[in-house]
Order: C-alpha cells, then sequence, then structure tokens
C-alpha cells in the first residue's frame, strides 16, 4: 500500500506564531510525533450529491427572502481541486464562509459595527467534479477589524474547508483577493513563512469566466496531499 | 542548478477562524434555513453492530481555558474494524463525526461505537483507536492526535504507534477514561504538562 506524501511542514505555518496572539496559548510545545499514514489516515468520508441543496453553491440567494438578494459586488469563485501531483480530486466536499459586503460575519459573537445584510447568511458548499473543477456564487466579503494588535484588519477572504479521498488530505484555509493592499499587513497571513505560500493564497481576477453585466470571476486552485504511486515496495503488505 | 519538480505544493492552512460554526455547523450557530441540517451529527443511521459508546470531552488551551470555538472531527472504522466505504463496512454507521462543541461550555459529544481494531502497514493489528482532527481560532493548521482505550491495555501495549513513542510518560494523554458503562471521557490538552500527543502523518 502507498501512502500519502508528507506533509511539508516549513511550508505549512507554525503552530506558535507570537504576532497572530490567539495561538499563543493554542499552540502546541512538544514536537509533533510523526508515522507514515496508516489506514486511519488514508481512508475518509464519502459524501454524495444528496446532501446537497439547489441553492447551495449560490450565497448571493441562499439566505435571501424570496426575488431578494444579497448586497454587495457580484462574484464567481471558480477552480480546481487538485493533489500535489497535480492529478484532479474528484468528489471533495468544500465547504466556504465569509462575511458581508460590510465585513460583518453573522453570528452572535460578531461585534462589529458594520450592519447585517437580512439577505445574506455567509455559507455556502459543494462538491468538485470528476476534472476536480467547482464554482460557487457570492458577493466579495469587506474587509473588517478583529482585536489583535490595536490596529489589525484582515483582508478581505473567504474561509474553505476541504475533505478530499482521504483523512490525510484534510484542510483548512483562506482565500484571498489579488490586489488587496490589506493582504501584506496582515498578522494571519504573516504566519506563512514563504512569500509563494501567501501567493497560493490569492485568487486571480479572472475576465474569461466574467459574466458580462452579472458577475465578475475569481480563480482559486486547491492543492491537497498527494498518494505516493510507486512500482517498488520493499516491505510485506499486511492490507 | 539542477531540474525543477513540477510538484505542486499542498495549499498552506490558514485558522478557522472564531466563526468556523458558520460555515461547518450553521444551524448550531444560529444561521437557520440554509441546510436541513448539520453535516456529522449522527454516525449512527440505523442499527448498528458492535458496541455502542458516548465520547465526551473538553478541549484546553494552555491556561486550562477550555475553547469553546474549536470544531472536532473524528473518523473511526466500524466495530469490526472496517472503515466505512470499504467493502463489509457497516452500512448503518458514518465513521466520521463533527462536533462544535457546547455552546456554554465546549464540551464535545459523540454517539459512536467502540471500533474494533484495523491493520498496520506492515501487517501488525493497531489497537482500537478514533482519531481526532481539531481546528479553532489560533490553531494555524489543524491539529491530528487519536484517542485510544484506557481498557485497551493488552492491545495499548503492542500497538505499533504507541509503543514508538519515546516519552512514554505521555502516553495516557491519548487515553479515553471509561467513566460509566459505555461512557468514556477524552480530553485534549493543546498546551502545558497534560499537553496531548498531536501527530504529523
Ligand atoms: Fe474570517
Amino acid at each position: 500500500m502507498t501512502g500519502y506524501v508528507a506533509r511539508d511542514r516549513r511550508w505549512q505555518p507554525d503552530a506558535l506564531t507570537p504576532a497572530y496572539k490567539s495561538s499563543l496559548k493554542r499552540s502546541p510545545q512538544a514536537a509533533l510525533i510523526s508515522f507514515p499514514t496508516t489506514i486511519s489516515e488514508e481512508t475518509g468520508p464519502v459524501f454524495g450529491h444528496d446532501i446537497l441543496g439547489p441553492l447551495d453553491a449560490d450565497l448571493i440567494h441562499n439566505f435571501a427572502a424570496d426575488g431578494a438578494s444579497a448586497i454587495g459586488p457580484r462574484i464567481i469563485v471558480h477552480g480546481r481541486v487538485l493533489d500535489e501531483f497535480g492529478r484532479p480530486v474528484p468528489n471533495a466536499l468544500v465547504e466556504v464562509w465569509q462575511a458581508n459586503a460590510g465585513g460583518r460575519y453573522r453570528h452572535r459573537k460578531e461585534s462589529y459595527l458594520a450592519p447585517l445584510d437580512p439577505n445574506f447568511g455567509g455559507c455556502g458548499r459543494f462538491l468538485t467534479g470528476e476534472d476536480g473543477s467547482y464554482e460557487f456564487r457570492t458577493i466579495q466579503p469587506g474587509p473588517y477589524p478583529w482585536p489583535n494588535g490595536p490596529n489589525d484588519w484582515r483582508p478581505a477572504h473567504i474561509h474553505f474547508s476541504v475533505f478530499g479521498a482521504a483523512f490525510a488530505q484534510r484542510l483548512i484555509t483562506q482565500m484571498y483577493f489579488e490586489g488587496d493592499p490589506m493582504i501584506p499587513l496582515c498578522p494571519i497571513v504573516g504566519v506563512l513563512n514563504a512569500k509563494e505560500a501567501v501567493e497560493a493564497l490569492v485568487a486571480s481576477l479572472d475576465m474569461t469566466r466574467t459574466v458580462p453585466m452579472d458577475a465578475r470571476a475569481y480563480k482559486f486552485d486547491i492543492v491537497l496531499r498527494g498518494r505516493r504511486q510507486t512500482a517498488f515496495e520493499n516491505r510485506p503488505e499486511g492490507m | 542548478m539542477a531540474q525543477k519538480l513540477t510538484h505542486l505544493r499542498e495549499s498552506p492552512s490558514q485558522t478557522a477562524g472564531p466563526y468556523v460554526h458558520i460555515g461547518c455547523t450553521p444551524n448550531f450557530a444560529e444561521l437557520n434555513g440554509v441546510y436541513p441540517q448539520d453535516l456529522g451529527n449522527v454516525m449512527k443511521t440505523g442499527v448498528v453492530q458492535g458496541r455502542e459508546i458516548t465520547v465526551t470531552g473538553t478541549v484546553f488551551d494552555g491556561t486550562g481555558t477550555p475553547l469553546r470555538d474549536a470544531m472536532i472531527e473524528i473518523w473511526q472504522a466500524d466495530a469490526a474494524g472496517v472503515y466505512p466505504g470499504q467493502a463489509g463496512c457497516d452500512p448503518n454507521f458514518t465513521g466520521w463525526g463533527r462536533s462544535a462543541g457546547d455552546m456554554e461550555t465546549g464540551e464535545f459529544r459523540f454517539e459512536t461505537v467502540k471500533p474494533g481494531q484495523v491493520g498496520f502497514r506492515d501487517g501488525r493489528m493497531q489497537a482500537p483507536h478514533v482519531t481526532f482532527w481539531i481546528v479553532a481560532r489560533g490553531i494555524n493548521i489543524g491539529l491530528h492526535t487519536r484517542m485510544y482505550f484506557e481498557d485497551e491495555a493488552k492491545a495499548n501495549a503492542i500497538d505499533p504507534i504507541l509503543s514508538r513513542i519515546e516519552h512514554q510518560v505521555r502516553v495516557p494523554t491519548l487515553l479515553a477514561k471509561a467513566q460509566s458503562d459505555g461512557h468514556y471521557r477524552f480530553d485534549i490538552h493543546l498546551q502545558g504538562p497534560q499537553e496531548t500527543i498531536f501527530f504529523d502523518s
């Protein structure tokens, strides 16, 4: 049996990143214990289209009153979910959540003074196609202030939760928008060590997928861990 | 200089943030009417095989304060040691659970079955275990751990992963304790003297 490629822990953020203050008391201090993936990591839940409703991938309408729609710049976000070898990951469940166009989340613990939009909830979900592709509709979220430093603001972003074919591929990340000057100022973006890692989370404006007179488009590809394929196995296989 | 590798790099992780419940358990977050129910809150979809158990626990930060904004997911084999999706699995068991924790206390709760043993890469058997994955504000990349069972001492002693842990004194951080018949407690400490073992696999 072939396992999943080890995570590159220099590319991924450290647990302890003092500029992001919440990490101070929530970061394990001991070294992670490493072991090659086993069947427990190489399997994972499978989701079917039966869980999806017709508006799940349309955040403009999935919380709106009949005939109404959410306020804000209308966008389509599309891309592919691939593994590290460039192979598409089909049937991946992706869940997204975001603030409204004013930067306000619909949540009881949220206290930002920007108003709620009665027609915007802020969550959506979809499954990738056979070629790993996906697409959803939403409004561009606004930047918002958050308690960290005395004047920290999140760049506009959409949160993504992704299930691949195995629990080893489980990932939560955030998508940013090309050209946003807030990106380099953000301590959460700043947990990434490499400039290339930040770029990997910035969606490109994609005029080819824009729907004229309706919505602009952004392209955001997601890469999950790859499964090794080798002709050479030098150990007896148990499973 | 050398040839460039054409592999892609895994997308970098970013924290799930304080509002992960909006996206993953919206009904829990009082965002009703978008999805009929939150995924992962039912693991038994009918009559299941094996011993039914309840697992509860709390995730604590380095000051001993419970996390109330975490999301905890579990993944496990069925009672016979078969993962859902594989041939012969229990058709009424999903193997996957997701909990937002209690709104006030942060305590998570899973109604599940005691997993059977599954194989290791070399053919040895692993002790019964449940994979845990924890995300929250302040956690930059999801934390992976495993819950084993304190009352499986024999299997635990020869488990290929538990037995290779250098600091054996930390192994009890991975053991669920039986509270009463069918109820196990598994607290997770992100930091401090009782820090749970986390894995990189
Ligand atoms: Fe956010």
